[in-house]
């Protein structure tokens, strides 16, 4: 019965594994509110671990928004597949007659409207928190809507990779957190060049070539890992 | 498949490249301690005293070879993971398993070297220098590869899952390098050169050359151990493994041409896995 379906079309599939997880996050949206928490409180250690000093502050906001970004997007990553992976549904989706890259991006995009998006909604709050300036704080948006897609596909195809291995959140931790060196350069830097009058347009470049290039790879990427995971 | 290829698919088998990696150890083995000595003492006696440094520049024959086969380990262990994922084959797999704590060990003495000369060079043990931060970074993607394999139970799923992350990390090591290069210049401007090297005498550059070739083959005759250990792990359950373990001609084929056929000890060091380097200076010792 299931043959005699016609095979999905890349964008609806896309567009079905995009809805499904969004409404899966719709029904756990206190799970997903402690991420979004987990931010700003992940901001809110920095001044009293630190110094209260604002110029201080001021220098520094930009790298602290980024990892907090960094250490946000990794703690929603097992989320991704895990619960996927435990009751048997991944294994439905690698079945489907449906392109598995498309569904995987599908779910990669709705876990990044949930997870990543809300950061670039709060990051302003971090922002004046720190006491950044207005247009600071637009570049700090900018570099994190561009950034935290190549956090999600990175963490995506690591995640899958780790499936049913030991270890759980710290191996992800190890595995993602250098890959994700150079997104926390340019993300950060592109603040910081701003704030140095040199302009972040060559920063926010290259995340864009970045976005691209996950954009275009990283589907690929997550399918092989979540294919490997089920062997 | 016959062609001129087939030659060398022969040896993407287990059975076939154990005795031949085997025969190899002691060769690459003995050449790695005859070059690193003479390298040793080239470059810590007669190589001459850096005017402007003192002695302290001589850790570079140790440092400078184990930087760059740190680098050169992670794109080889790249190579065979993508080989392991595009033709499948269980060998290429065994060999960037095998290449990941060697890599990881030099990464580690070029940054535990690199610090010991920091300190009376620059005055400090560590600094943010582009070059330090993205051999850190290096040595953290090896350490993550060795934790995704040792996490994973199956070893076939773990060896296609660290292919891939190997591929993924190769990818992103030229992305890190330059990212941490153009962060390092944004931040601090050039405080310390590393590549504004004086002109080398000749004879620190040829203790240079033959340190590198020790690390070269120093690092051919361990990783070719360990892959010899890995197989005989993972292929425990095969034909040709009990073969090789029952002894005789198997052992014998196990350890090489120079231990086996004189000396008795050799069926003993195939069932104990069979070393190499031990069956050599063990037929020494017996003329």
């Amino acid at each position: 019965m299931q043959a005699d379906l016609p095979p999905m079309s890349a964008s609806s599939a896309l567009v079905w594994a995009c809805r499904r997880d969004l409404y899966l996050a719709a029904r756990s949206r206190a799970e997903l509110a402690v991420v979004r928490l987990f931010f700003l409180l992940d901001a809110s250690l920095f001044p009293l671990s630190v110094s209260p000093d604002p110029t201080l502050l001021r220098a520094i906001a930009p790298g602290i928004a980024w990892v907090a970004a960094l250490l946000a997007t990794l703690l929603g990553l097992p989320r991704l597949f895990a619960a996927d992976w435990a009751d048997g549904t991944l294994e439905q989706i690698l079945l489907a007659p449906a392109p598995l890259p498309a569904l995987i991006a599908g779910k990669v995009l709705a876990h990044w409207l949930v997870t990543g998006l809300p950061l670039l909604l709060l990051a302003p709050l971090a922002g004046l928190q720190f006491g950044l300036a207005a247009d600071a704080i637009g570049i700090l948006v900018a570099s994190l809507a561009l950034g935290t897609p190549i956090l999600s596909w990175l963490g995506a195809t690591t995640a899958a990779l780790t499936l049913g291995a030991r270890g759980g959140a710290s191996l992800l931790a190890l595995l993602v957190l250098p890959l994700a060196v150079p997104v926390l350069i340019f993300g950060a830097g592109a603040v910081e060049s701003f704030a140095a009058g040199i302009g972040a347009e060559a920063h926010l470049s290259l995340l864009g070539a970045g976005l691209i290039l996950v954009w275009v790879f990283g589907p690929f990427a997550a399918a092989l890992a979540v294919r490997i995971a089920h062997e | 498949m016959m062609t001129t290829g087939s030659f060398w698919f022969q040896f993407a088998s287990p059975a076939r490249f154990y005795p031949l990696a085997g025969r190899m150890i002691p060769w690459f083995g003995c050449a790695a301690v005859l070059l690193s000595l003479v390298g040793l003492y080239i470059g810590f006696v007669v190589a001459p005293t850096d005017w402007q440094q003192g002695e302290s520049y001589r850790i570079i024959f140790i440092h400078v070879p184990a930087a760059w086969m740190a680098m050169f380990i992670y794109l080889v262990m790249a190579f065979w993971s993508g080989l392991s994922l595009v033709m499948n084959t269980r060998l290429s797999a065994m060999m960037a398993q095998a290449l990941a704590p060697t890599g990881a060990m030099f990464a580690l003495i070029s940054l535990w070297t690199g610090a010991l000369w920091g300190r009376p060079t620059w005055g400090t043990y560590w600094v943010w220098d582009a070059r330090l931060t993205s051999t850190l970074i290096l040595l953290f993607l090896y350490l993550g590869f060795i934790a995704l394999r040792a996490s994973i139970d199956d070893p076939r799923r773990a060896d296609r899952a660290c292919a891939l992350l190997a591929l993924v990390g190769a990818v992103n090591v030229p992305i890190i390098y330059f990212s941490v290069q153009w962060w390092n210049t944004l931040h601090q401007g050039a405080t310390i050169s590393l590549t504004a090297a004086p002109k080398m005498a000749e004879t620190m550059l040829t203790a240079m050359l033959l340190m590198t070739f020790a690390a070269w083959s120093y690092t051919i005759a361990a990783v070719l151990h360990r892959v010899r250990s890995i197989m005989l792990e993972r292929e425990a359950h095969s034909d040709w493994v009990d073969a090789l373990m029952a002894g005789g001609a198997g052992g014998r084929g196990g350890t090489g041409g120079q231990g086996g056929k004189e000396s008795p000890a050799a069926t003993t060091e195939a069932a104990a896995g069979g070393r190499g380097i031990a069956s050599t200076t063990q037929s020494g010792v017996a003329r």
